[in-house]
């Protein structure tokens, strides 16, 4: 992220004395683009909605990006915070107030002008309770939202028009994680008149102020966007128009894409194909590899017997052969060590984390009490690849004389099993797992690994909670200051480290993204797997066949 | 005849009314929180239980099936958890796919089926006639998800006569219809040729070949449409093999019909619509034998109704 201080130098001083924190970007624009064309992208499942507060899976991720501009943004392809509808922010030195500064001009598709009541209105919609926003609990650090959440008030106390280029919101603590909340979709800027004529088809009929403005639904068959010409970041978008081509398996999919008749594989490449396509040369040339903010684990329930027992969660970390599962998924994954994966902040590349070592797993049991093993249970998802690597799990753990029987079901009765305390022993996370929110440490930790999720119908599986860890999970998600941002990311490694310690996961893989593309496609390789506009930065690719 | 409706479709009325009570039991006893779904995995407990209240989901069971079938009377199916869409409007829009493939399907297996049965009836015991039924053997008994796979690999991908899979065109038509139509024409071969044989075999037949009439007439005009109207009777009870069939084949070929909602909400354990489409599949499952059983009669008059 490029840093200065606001404009001028008197401003600059007055904001150096005060101790505050302020930042401007400026975007640049890929000078090899083409602009025009169009590109047709396919998917499997229905696209849910398009509606902001409510949308929260893989496909329509960044496409709402695409139709909807937040206050902050990344820079296409990295986990760069960057300023976006917002021209510069500050943040005040106790890191509880931060005031925006929103750029002027930027027009939603209906023409109107977005202001900051527009941002407030948002902020005020996904988290009333009405709305039912599956992103409403992101922004528990404004003042007044447990006011709202609970029905008792209709609007944050702690967001404050303070004119229609500014706007400041109010914080009951400091929160480092709040740039990016600016940032994810849930915070995206949606116009009230349009958000009240259309109620709750709205995410069937948005209006943003993004990129592309939203042309047309085909239920079941198409989603067309077309560009927005009035998009304040001039030079974007490069592309005319995307047409989304929704129900299409992904085997079908891909035998298109081998004919030319579609741009790029919303989804993964099959399983069964992955193989023959990394094989020959010409369509693996058009394979873009990158990591993503996925780990995947067992989870071992420390509430319960032998688990609660941190040498047999141990034991187990040293039983599991990682290598073998990453190659029975055909290598598209790398072993994992810790909780946080690679591209992660705070990832600790220094820390080794439990080596493979049978006997020594086996010599742990014995100091536990367990020298012949025991039973248990292992639940995992039932689709294709799981079962094959809960198996592989499930061997593993009988060389060392754990005998693991393995529950195999649909995903939402595994999610039940996992927030029921005494539910499942041990759960192999693959088809559920952690894929973050935003590009920080501390997504990884309180839902998961902190004693906020360790409740019935929560999603820290293992139940464990460490209240010494929770107090220095709050301590360094108050440290505000970007400038500090190495320190905190070195607390974050520091907990993920006593983590490890007591061991209540078993890390086994991060997931690599394979994102098939047509030889028209351009466009820098990170913007096909870009961390934050998932599956791909639809703003910033483009064709390279237009004149 | 009017005694006779009337007791069908009180029938009928009572079947659907199991179908929901049951299919709406499973899918309460699922072990799956619907509100945890909606209310995504950074909610609070508070935001879990206040989407409960408003979905109605605290309420007992007897009551909010209560007022499901309210609902329903009024054409209202309820509101997806997962596409935030009225379930009623999202299965209008599919429908008139899934009817086109209904028809494209059934096109297919009568035009296969009574053919091969026809031929398989008057070689009766030669080897054309062995071959017949192993094929409708296999046509039968072939997973559909094959039959689908084999036929896009084949004439859409090798010799790219139809597109790879979609909507829209005719075209788009011809490769699930006749993944439908083969299973279909396996049943309607048999039938056709053991109908068949049944009316050769009658004195009028011997009559007839006794007069000397030609061969094609006997076959053509005085058989055919004797062994074809039970055959044609049939298709009523062919909508619930249909049914199970869509799923898997609109899947296959991205046709945007509801049997690919259903299996999408399957999938993500979205309950109002899973519900929706169970409904309405049963409600066509019901009329198509309904007809099929007053039909019949006026087809074929050995046939009388009680």
């Amino acid at each position: 992220m490029k840093k200065f201080l606001t404009s001028t130098v008197a401003v600059s001083a007055l904001a150096l004395m005060l101790g505050m924190t302020s930042a401007r970007a400026e975007h640049a624009v890929d000078p090899n683009a083409k602009p025009g064309g169009a590109i047709t992208i396919t998917y499997k499942d229905d696209v849910a909605t398009l509606d902001p507060a409510i949308g929260y899976d893989w496909q329509n991720w960044s496409m709402i990006k695409s139709l909807f501009d937040g206050l902050m943004d990344y820079e296409p392809g990295t986990t760069n915070l960057r300023p976006d509808l917002a021209e510069s922010y500050e943040i005040a030195p106790d890191g509880k107030t931060f005031t925006f500064k929103l750029r002027q001009g930027v027009k939603f598709h209906n023409g109107r002008e977005m202001t900051a009541d527009d941002v407030k209105y948002s902020l005020d919609r996904v988290t009333n309770p009405k709305t039912q926003s599956p992103g409403a609990g992101f922004f528990g650090s404004i003042k007044g939202h447990d006011e709202v959440a609970a029905g008792k008030a209709e609007s944050l106390s702690g967001v404050t028009v303070v004119d229609p280029y500014t706007i400041k919101f109010e914080l009951t603590r400091p929160d480092a994680t709040f740039l990016h909340v600016m940032a994810i979709n849930f915070s995206h800027v949606v116009p009230k008149e349009e958000v009240e004529k259309y109620g709750a088809d709205f995410g069937k009929h948005p209006v943003g102020t993004g990129a592309f403005k939203f042309a047309e639904w085909t239920l079941g068959q198409r989603v067309v966007f077309e560009r927005n010409p009035d998009y304040w970041h001039k030079g974007l978008p490069h592309l005319d128009k995307i047409s989304f081509e929704i129900g299409q398996e992904p085997i079908v999919a891909l035998l298109r894409l081998q004919k030319g008749e579609i741009d790029v594989l919303g989804d993964v490449i099959p399983p069964a194909k992955f193989q023959e396509v990394m094989a020959d040369p010409e369509q693996k040339a058009r394979v873009v590899e990158g990591g993503q903010l996925h780990t995947g684990y067992i989870t071992m329930n420390t509430t319960m017997a032998p688990f609660d027992n941190a040498k047999v969660r141990q034991a187990v970390n040293m039983a599991i052969n990682k290598d073998r599962i990453v190659q029975l998924i055909n290598n598209r994954a790398v072993p994992a060590n810790q909780p946080l994966p690679p591209s992660m902040p705070g990832y600790d590349k220094e820390f080794k984390g439990y080596p493979y070592d049978v006997a020594k797993a086996k010599a742990l049991l014995a100091e536990a009490g367990h020298p012949d093993g025991f039973d248990t249970q292992l639940f995992a998802m039932n689709t294709d690849p799981n079962p094959r690597i809960a198996q592989a799990i499930q061997q593993d753990l009988a060389a060392v004389g754990i005998k693991a029987s393995i529950q195999s079901l649909a995903q939402a009765n595994v999610i039940a099993a996992g927030g029921d305390k005494a539910g499942a022993p041990m759960i192999w996370s693959g088809g559920m797992a952690w894929i973050a929110d935003f590009p920080d440490p501390s997504n990884f930790y309180g839902p998961i690994l902190g004693c906020a999720g360790a409740v019935p119908g929560g999603w820290n599986w293992s139940w464990y909670c460490n209240k010494d860890l929770d107090a220095k999970a709050a301590e360094a998600d108050s440290i505000v200051d970007p400038a500090k941002s190495a320190e905190r990311a070195r607390m974050w490694s520091a907990i993920y480290g006593k983590i490890m310690e007591d061991a209540p996961w078993a890390p086994v893989f991060n997931e690599q993204r394979f994102t098939m593309k047509s030889t028209r496609m351009g466009g820098a390789d990170n913007l096909y797997v870009d961390p934050v506009h998932i599956p791909i930065n639809y703003d910033n690719v483009y064709v390279t066949d237009v004149q | 005849m009017i005694a006779y409706l009337g007791r069908r479709v009180i029938q009928s009325v009572l079947i659907l009314l199991g179908v929901s009570l049951i299919t709406f039991a499973l899918l309460y006893l699922l072990p799956a929180d619907p509100v945890r779904q909606i209310a995504g995995r950074s909610a609070t407990p508070e935001t879990v239980e206040n989407i409960r209240r408003q979905l109605g989901l605290d309420q007992p069971f007897f009551i909010q099936y209560w007022h499901y079938l309210i609902s329903l009377l009024s054409g209202d199916l309820g509101r997806s958890y997962i596409q935030r869409s009225e379930v009623t409007e999202l299965i209008i829009s599919r429908l008139p796919a899934s009817l086109l493939l209904m028809v494209g399907a059934i096109l297919c297996e009568l035009a296969i089926g009574l053919t091969m049965g026809l031929v398989a009836a008057v070689r009766r015991g030669t080897a054309t006639d062995q071959t017949l039924m192993v094929a409708s053997f296999v046509g039968v008994s072939t997973p559909q998800f094959v039959v689908g796979l084999l036929l896009l690999y084949v004439f859409a991908v090798q010799l790219g006569w139809f597109p790879i899979g979609g909507y829209g065109t005719w075209r788009h038509l011809v490769l699930p219809s006749l993944t439908m139509g083969i299973l279909g024409a396996g049943w309607y071969a048999r039938m056709m040729r053991s109908s068949m044989i049944d009316v050769l075999r009658q004195d009028y037949m011997r009559t007839a070949r006794a007069k000397g009439l030609a061969r094609g007439a006997i076959i053509f005009r005085h058989a055919l449409p004797n062994a074809i109207l039970p055959v044609i009777a049939m298709i009523g009870i062919d909508i619930g093999i249909f049914m199970g069939g869509i799923v898997v084949v609109e899947s296959v070929f991205g046709w945007p019909g509801i049997g690919q909602l259903a299996w999408q909400a399957i999938q993500r354990v979205d309950i109002p619509i899973i519900m929706g489409v169970t409904l309405v599949s049963a409600f066509a499952i019901v009329l198509g034998n309904l007809l099929a059983d007053t039909v019949a009669p006026f087809i074929d008059p050995r046939i009388k109704l009680r």
